[in-house]
């Protein structure tokens, strides 16, 4: 268990900096997401706290002590690779037992941790099998069994689920959340799946182009997005956002004019959830030129002057044919209203009713 | 009545022609392959094995029909085991050190090192087996001979201030072998096992190091680890080609002095062509290379999985 911290963490690869400045503190026992798209960060900020990327400039500290020097097979960290990487002329027990060999484990305790890790990921029967006679959510099961057998202070998952197809997906998803709060291991997850970090993640860190975008429940990410970027990566199907000019607490949309409680000036995204907008007799005017079935809603796709929007539609059969043309209004106190220089969230603006159309 | 006859007669034909097909692209698929097989390999083998059921020697006439040759193989000639303990110390020293280790140790120093400079090593590395024999075995002959200008007399004169020259193809010409085919068989496993090394995933070296290896454990339990089958294969490929080594041994030692150097290849030419002239006697000498050859190979052909790499063709050829 630990307590980890990055103080002013900077990380360059030649002239290239992929991460300028990272502050960040995990409490011991916490389970954090690390969220973005691809070539974001995430995975490099993960492998120096793994060790095996040393930090440029800043302080890396463990339960206090820094650690930017500590080599990987000192720290003391539990590993899941996004590919297992599991040792392949190994045998499930060597592959599980690996980590202990170096600590000068007697024999006897090695095999009975082996065991227990092994019956923890439920792979107890597979311990003489190959890594190539094994399907991919048992690979997965025994990486973990792998990383947690040395009763690691920290457990990196760097992208673990994304081998695995959706179903079991879902069960790893709950399996690896139960076993994190059983043995309250300090956890970092690495993904660019929103869901997986939403379902599994106490707090999250959304990061984009190296930098931390916003740190918040799951939920505070949802609703109250701290920039336009987690606005629209955080959410599916993704959030509207419109660009618009506030003058006067006032914001013109597409000929529709918007009042901004709390008021603001200048350039403005609006953003509006598919699900928070709806058909009405009145409103904006709107035609649907898509609409896809997703099971309990339907996600309609409309031309409308502010241009093309999302609208999520809780029903299993459609309202709307595709060509119809109608109209849409949206739910107010769900709206966001950001500052289009730096992109963050104006807090407490929402816009609402519409004003006047023409 | 009469269309269904027709199109019975149109699908027979398109069958016919299908079939021909198949057979032509086998005969373009593997006919090179089976007549340089056949020609160089199965026909100089039976060629081999008749000559030395018979007398044929310089003067190039068959009396008779004979097994004396492999009697004097088995009992009669005093030479012979001198001549297989040369060669066993000759392909396990060369074998050993040289093809396998050496060339291991610069795969895996080559590849430790930034790409840049591991290219340019391997690239020198190359260089004796892409020089001409001949002229590799000259700048042997160069380096070591024993006047006071070879490289070697150079070095220890004005290095070591040594007044003596030394002729190493005197005092140690085994070693001179070993060495001048080492430099060359060394290559092939550089190569070999780069490009194995290059293939491990990346991903398990992390995993090793989070794991607690040290430099030495990641390199036992996981390059060694996969280096394993394509060690094999340059083991045993290299043996067989060690046992039949032959030209460069010829050009530099010439087998000698006095058949230290006449390793099993160099004795069954000497036999053959040399001043003796025995050529069916050196045809059965060389029966006995063909056999371990074949057996090597099938090994080769096993342990290396050539089984599994057969996949069926992605494209149906018609």
């Amino acid at each position: 268990m630990a307590t980890i911290e990055f103080r002013g963490i900077n990380k360059k690869f030649g002239d290239e900096t992929i991460i300028p400045e990272m502050n960040l503190k995990i409490d011991d026992g916490e389970f954090v997401a690390l969220l973005g798209p691809s070539g974001c960060g995430k995975s490099t900020t993960l492998f120096m706290l793994a060790g095996i990327y040393l930090p440029t400039d800043g302080e890396l500290l463990f339960d206090g002590a820094r650690v930017n020097e500590v080599e990987a097979r000192d720290r003391n960290v539990g590993i899941v690779f996004q590919s297992y990487a599991l040792y392949p002329h190994m045998t499930v027990a060597k592959n599980i037992a690996f980590p202990l060999r170096f600590k000068k484990t007697p024999e006897a305790e090695i095999n009975r941790r082996v065991k227990e890790a092994a019956e923890l990921v439920r792979v107890g029967e597979l311990l003489e099998r190959r890594p190539e006679q094994l399907s991919g959510g048992q690979q997965q099961r025994v990486a973990l069994a792998r990383a947690l057998v040395k009763d690691p202070a920290l457990l990196l998952l760097d992208e673990p689920l994304s081998n695995l197809d959706a179903t079991l997906r879902l069960a790893m998803r709950t399996e690896i959340k139960a076993l994190q709060e059983r043995l309250k291991v300090t956890t970092v997850l690495v993904t660019h799946d929103q869901i997986e970090a939403t379902t599994m993640a106490d707090r999250i860190v959304c990061m984009h182009a190296g930098k931390i975008e916003q740190i918040g429940t799951p939920d505070d990410l949802y609703k109250r997005p701290a920039t336009r970027f987690v606005a629209e990566f955080v959410g599916s199907p993704p959030i509207n956002t419109f660009q618009g000019a506030a003058a006067d607490g006032v914001v013109e949309l597409g000929g529709a004019r918007l009042a901004i409680s709390g008021g603001a000036n200048g350039p403005v995204y609006v953003g509006l959830r598919p699900e928070h907008l709806f058909f009405a007799d009145g409103g904006i005017p709107a035609k649907i030129v898509q609409h896809e079935p997703m099971g309990r809603e339907i996600l309609y796709v409309c031309d409308t002057p502010l241009g093309m929007v999302r609208i999520l539609e809780a029903a299993a059969t459609a309202s709307q044919s595709i060509g119809s043309e109608t109209h849409f209004g949206f739910d107010s106190a769900h709206s966001l209203v950001f500052e289009s220089a730096s992109e963050n969230l104006i807090g407490n603006a929402r816009v609402s009713a519409i004003e006047s159309g023409s | 009545m009469g269309a269904v006859k027709e199109e019975a007669v149109v699908r027979s034909n398109v069958r016919k022609a299908m079939k021909a097909r198949e057979r032509a692209n086998m005969a373009i698929f593997f006919g090179p392959a089976f007549l340089i097989v056949s020609f160089f390999f199965v026909v100089p083998v039976i060629v081999d094995i008749a000559i030395s059921f018979t007398d044929l020697g310089r003067e190039l006439r068959i009396t008779e029909i004979t097994t004396k040759n492999y009697d004097r193989a088995f009992t009669g000639d005093r030479q012979l085991p001198g001549v297989i303990a040369r060669t066993v110390f000759y392909v396990g020293a060369t074998l050993l050190i040289f093809n396998t280790t050496f060339g291991l140790v610069l795969a895996l120093a080559t590849t430790a090192i930034p790409k840049t400079s591991g290219t340019f090593f391997r690239a020198v590395w190359l260089l004796p087996r892409m020089s001409p024999s001949v002229v590799y075995a000259i700048l042997w002959i160069w380096s070591i001979h024993g006047g006071d200008t070879s490289l070697v007399n150079q070095i220890l004169k004005n290095l070591f201030g040594s007044e003596k020259p030394i002729d190493l193809i005197q005092l140690e010409p085994m070693w001179v072998i070993i060495f001048a085919n080492g430099f060359i068989g060394a290559s092939f496993a550089m190569i070999i096992l780069t490009s194995a090394i290059r293939s491990i995933p990346e991903h398990l070296y992390h995993a090793a190091r989070c794991d607690g290896a040290g430099s030495l454990a990641v390199t036992w339990h996981i390059t060694l680890a996969h280096l394993r089958w394509p060690l094999t294969y340059i083991f045993i490929w290299q043996t067989l080609s060690l046992l039949t080594s032959f030209e460069y041994i010829l050009l530099i030692t010439g087998g000698g002095p006095f058949r230290a150097t006449t390793v099993y290849a160099i004795f069954i030419f000497q036999r053959a062509f040399g001043s003796a002239g025995q050529y069916a006697y050196g045809a059965a000498l060389a029966f006995f290379l063909i056999v371990p050859g074949v057996i090597l190979a099938l090994l080769l052909w096993r342990v290396s999985k050539m089984g599994t790499l057969l996949q069926k063709p992605r494209i149906e050829v018609q």
